[in-house]
This record gives structure tokens, C-alpha cells and sequence, in this order.
């Protein structure tokens, strides 16, 4: 019976599994490997903007998904958040009679931190997860070899236009949710404390350095390159057919907001650094 | 007859040809030592159980995947030592028909023929003529507008094959096209490889596992005057047979060649592994 080949003795069963040094080994290994693969496709991204073919429509059309398809939960997300913030703060201001301040702590929260972190963590649900799906789904179908089977470099047309589209509809978003933010600041300041708008708007373009859009821009521009690499590479890389592509869109957008949270900390010191030293 | 189908045609080149090739992926050796040779305007059947390589074989020859050891060359280049760069110019001479089509699900069936014009840069005003003709050669010219989503698996396959073939590439490699099809439109789909072959004189590397399109493209062919499909002459013809596209088969087994010969050797064999794929 143990020379049959469906059958495994015990002898054979513990040759056969692995030490835990091997499984850490093999796990470390992995691990590496996705980290070579994730920024040998970043660079490559990158490196194709600098030579032809570009798929100019592609990125149009990646344009139009990412920007306009997310604007509505862009605005609406902002719109009350810009709210909550003045409802928020406004209620410990109100203790030392400094309500007026509001507008310069809502300004500078949303420009600095809320409004690219919230923007990118939005689009990375919205977007990363969509390129993941849509990407693995084409490679389960075999439709990523096809196109490589006639001439075409998937990173050129796939990943680049992605990634560049992102890279220039995340920044506007931020800012776009920055401005709706401050509006819906602006309404509840004049409904909740009674603070004039154009009080609110003056304190709160007063408060703006060129520093803190400074910031802000450039935490948006990096969440972008974040989300559309992560969900590109987790796309691609899809192994077990629908199931993997499942699994892929939900680590797309797990990884990505661990990474934009991460990477926000240490742009925050680097931009802290740099507006001491610079601007 | 017999004697003209052992050797060589005059004149003709390896089109494509495997020296030693081994393939191994985590879960072991796939292939090893794998070593043959696909005349010019000859049709290899590749036979094989599944998961025995046959796609894997299909995917080197083209460039998709690089294999472990050994050699392979296409058209007299040597594709296993080349940069991806260099594959994806090099892909343009070769057709390949996946086994689910792998047509772009977001394009229209005449957007997917015309993919590989586009990418080539040819004048749109060009397009539209080749595509319908190639359309016209597979009887789907009246799906140009529509999805692939909206047509049936036989007419998927057709339609791949158009794309594969708007190029005129020298060398077709089609990966189980008859899989999962009815009797009726895997014949059609025979046909149409029949009239691809005997029109334009291609050379064809097909993977399958029914025996039965491979004795249908080795005992007939297309006549391009009473637009027929005919079966070959027989004994006595020498002459006639000839003129005729010659067609061999290679078995696999077990990650090797188990056979390679002629489709009378493979219907007299006695082997019993053979005639398993004779039932």
C-alpha cells in the first residue's frame, strides 16, 4: 500500500514537512522577491514616461475613471468632514472665547493632513482595488499574454497610464476636497457658532503658508504613486484565478492604506524639515 | 507516400525547434529535455495529457516564458536568450490563439482584430478593409460591433483566430482550440486552421488532446479553387502528396517526448498509452 502513489506513511509525512527554519526562510525569500518585483515594475512605470509608445487615450480614459468617477464621494466625504472638523474644534474654542480660530485650525488641518491623507485612502478603496480586480482579471484570462503575444509591453499600456493618470487626478481631488471641506466648515461655523463666513474665509486663507500647499501637494502626489503601483503589482500578480482576484482587490487596498498612513508620518517630518529650512 | 512523410520537404528550415528544454516550477520538474523540430509549413499536433506542458511549450515558443535550460529558436533567431524587449518586436511574426480566446473583453471583436495594426501604428483608413477581409476569412464579419461577451465559445475562438492571423505571421500557434466546443464547431474551428494553412501556407505548433483534429488536419485539405475541403490523395500520388501541408504529431508524457512521428505510426501504434488517446 505505501509504494501507491496516493498513499503517504508516516515516515514519508515527516520527511517531508518542512523545519520552521524552512518556512521563515521561505517566507523571508518571498517576501524579498515581492519587494524586487513591486519596484522593478514601479521603475518601469516611471521609465516609460520617458520613452514611446504612449498610450495617450488609455490614460484619458484612466483620467476620467479616477477623477471624475471619484468626485462624488470625493466632495461628500469632504463636505462633512470639513463639518465635523469646525463642530469639533469649535467646541473646545468655545471654552477660552477664541471660536474664531476655528477657521485656521480647520484650514490648516485639511490642507496639511485631512485633506491627502483622507483623498488618498478614499481613492485607495476606490481605485487601487479597481485596478487590482480589473488587472488580475485580465490576467486570469490570459488576456495580459495576449497582449504581450503581439508586441505589446503590459507596463506600457496597463500600469504607466494608470499611474499617471492617478498621479495628476489624486492631487486636484485633494485639492477639490480641501476647498468643499472648508465650505462645509464654512456652513457649520455660520449655523453652530454663529461665526460670520467671511470672517471663517479670511481666517482661514490668513492662516495658509505657502509651505502648508506645499505639504499637502506633495503627500498627494506620493499617496497617488502609492495606491496605483500597490494596486497595479497586486493585479498582476494574481495567482488562482478568480478566487486570487478576490484576494489581490482586498490586499490592494489593505496594503496601500498601511502604506499611505505609514509614508504619512515620515512626509509630515520631512515637510516640517523642509519649511524650516526652505520656505 | 509513406516515404515522402519521414524526411524533411526539400529545402525547408526548422521554423521553430526545442534543444533540451527543462522547465521547473515550484512544484517540480514540468518539462525536461524536450527536443523537436516544427518544419517550415509543416503542422506539429502536440498531443498530451492535462498538465503535461503543452501549453507551457506553446507559451516558450513564443517568448511568454523563458525556459530553465536548453534552446529554443524561432525563425532562425534564438528566443530563449532574448530581452523582452527584443521578444515583443520579435512576437509580431507570430500568431498565437489562446485556448479561451483571451480576446480583450472591453473592446468590440473588430477593435480586438485590429489591435496589433494599431499598436503598429497603420493608417485607420487601412484598418478597416484588413480587418473586415480577416473577419470575412473566419465567416464573423457581421460581429464586428459587438463584445465578445455577446458571442457563443466557437464563435470566441474564431474570432481569436482573425486577431492572430491579421498580421500574416508566418507561424500560428494555437493552444487547445477545440477544448470544450461541440463536435460541430470544433470541426468548424478544424476548417478554418485547415484553410489557414493551405491559403497562406502557414507553419502551426497545435496543442490538444483529441486525437481526432489532428488526423483532420493530416488526412485533409482545403482547396483554394472549389473552396472545398478535401481529402488528401492517396497511395500512388506521390506527386500530389507532395504539394500537401505535412502534419506530425509529438506526444508528451511525464514532462518528455513520449512519440514523434507520422499520423500512420500513431494509428497503428500499439502502445498502450497511445492508443488511450485514440479511444
Amino acid at each position: 500500500m505505501a509504494d501507491t502513489p496516493l498513499q503517504v506513511t508516516g515516515s514519508r509525512a515527516r520527511q517531508e514537512t518542512p523545519s520552521v527554519f524552512e518556512v521563515l526562510e521561505g517566507a523571508t525569500k518571498r517576501s524579498v522577491a515581492a519587494v524586487q518585483d513591486y519596484a522593478e515594475l514601479s521603475f518601469r512605470a516611471v521609465t516609460n514616461l520617458a520613452t514611446g509608445p504612449h498610450y495617450f487615450q488609455d490614460t484619458l480614459d484612466q483620467m476620467d475613471d479616477i477623477g471624475v468617477g471619484s468626485l462624488p464621494i470625493i466632495l461628500l466625504s469632504g463636505f462633512f468632514i470639513g463639518g465635523v472638523m469646525v463642530l469639533q474644534t469649535g467646541a473646545q474654542f468655545v471654552r477660552f472665547g477664541q471660536t474664531s480660530l476655528t477657521g485656521n485650525v480647520v484650514s490648516l488641518a485639511l490642507v496639511r493632513e485631512l485633506g491627502p491623507a483622507i483623498t488618498g485612502l478614499l481613492a485607495a478603496g476606490r481605485c487601487s482595488s479597481g485596478m487590482a480586480s480589473e488587472l488580475g482579471s485580465m490576467l486570469v484570462t490570459e488576456q495580459v499574454d495576449a497582449m504581450r503575444a503581439m508586441g505589446t509591453d503590459p507596463s506600457r499600456k496597463l500600469v504607466t497610464p494608470r499611474l499617471l493618470a492617478t498621479m495628476l487626478m489624486v492631487p486636484l481631488l485633494t485639492a477639490l476636497m480641501v476647498f468643499v471641506g472648508l465650505l462645509g466648515g464654512c456652513v457649520a461655523s455660520v449655523f453652530s457658532l454663529q461665526l460670520s463666513a467671511i470672517e471663517f474665509w479670511r481666517r482661514a486663507i490668513d492662516a495658509l503658508e505657502f509651505a502648508d500647499l506645499m505639504q499637502g501637494f506633495m503627500k498627494s502626489v506620493v499617496f497617488a504613486f502609492i495606491l496605483a503601483t500597490v494596486g497595479c503589482y497586486k493585479g498582476l500578480t494574481v495567482r488562482g484565478g478568480t478566487q486570487g482576484v478576490g484576494r489581490a482587490t482586498t490586499q490592494s487596498v489593505v496594503i496601500s492604506s498601511v502604506m499611505i498612513i505609514v509614508a504619512d508620518l515620515f512626509l509630515t517630518k520631512l515637510s516640517l524639515y523642509l519649511s524650516n529650512k526652505i520656505f | 507516400m509513406d516515404e515522402f512523410r519521414s524526411i524533411p520537404p526539400a529545402e525547408a528550415r526548422c521554423a521553430i525547434a526545442f534543444e533540451n528544454v527543462g522547465v521547473r516550477f515550484d512544484e517540480g520538474e514540468i518539462l525536461r529535455r524536450v527536443s523537436f523540430c516544427v518544419w517550415e509549413r509543416e503542422t506539429l499536433i502536440l498531443l498530451g495529457e492535462t498538465g503535461t506542458g503543452k501549453t507551457l511549450t506553446l507559451k516558450m515558443a513564443a517568448g511568454l516564458l523563458q525556459p530553465d535550460n536548453g534552446s529554443i529558436n524561432v525563425l532562425g533567431q534564438r528566443i530563449s536568450d532574448m530581452k523582452e524587449k527584443a521578444l515583443l518586436a520579435f512576437r509580431q511574426k507570430i500568431g498565437f490563439v489562446f485556448q479561451e480566446g483571451a480576446l480583450f473583453d472591453s473592446m468590440t471583436v473588430s477593435d480586438n482584430v485590429a489591435y496589433r495594426l494599431r499598436e503598429d501604428g497603420v493608417a485607420e483608413e487601412e484598418i478597416e478593409p484588413r480587418v473586415r477581409e480577416v473577419l470575412r476569412f473566419v465567416e464573423l464579419e457581421h460581429t464586428m460591433n459587438q463584445f465578445p461577451s455577446e458571442l457563443s465559445g466557437g464563435m470566441r475562438r474564431r474570432a481569436s483566430i482573425a486577431r492572430a492571423l491579421i498580421s500574416r505571421p508566418p507561424i500560428v500557434l494555437y493552444d487547445s482550440p477545440t477544448a470544450g466546443l461541440d463536435p460541430v464547431t470544433s470541426q468548424t474551428i478544424i476548417t478554418l486552421i485547415l484553410r489557414l494553412r493551405d491559403v497562406y501556407g502557414v507553419t502551426s505548433l497545435l496543442a490538444t488532446h483529441r486525437l481526432q483534429d489532428g488526423f483532420a488536419l493530416a488526412n485533409f485539405h482545403f482547396d483554394p479553387y472549389s473552396k472545398r475541403v478535401l481529402p488528401n490523395p492517396q497511395n500512388g500520388n506521390a506527386a500530389a502528396a507532395a504539394r500537401m501541408a505535412r502534419t506530425r504529431f509529438l506526444v508528451y508524457r511525464d514532462g518528455g517526448v513520449y512519440f514523434e512521428g507520422e499520423p500512420e505510426e500513431i494509428a497503428s501504434s500499439e502502445d498502450p498509452y497511445l492508443k488511450r488517446f485514440l479511444v
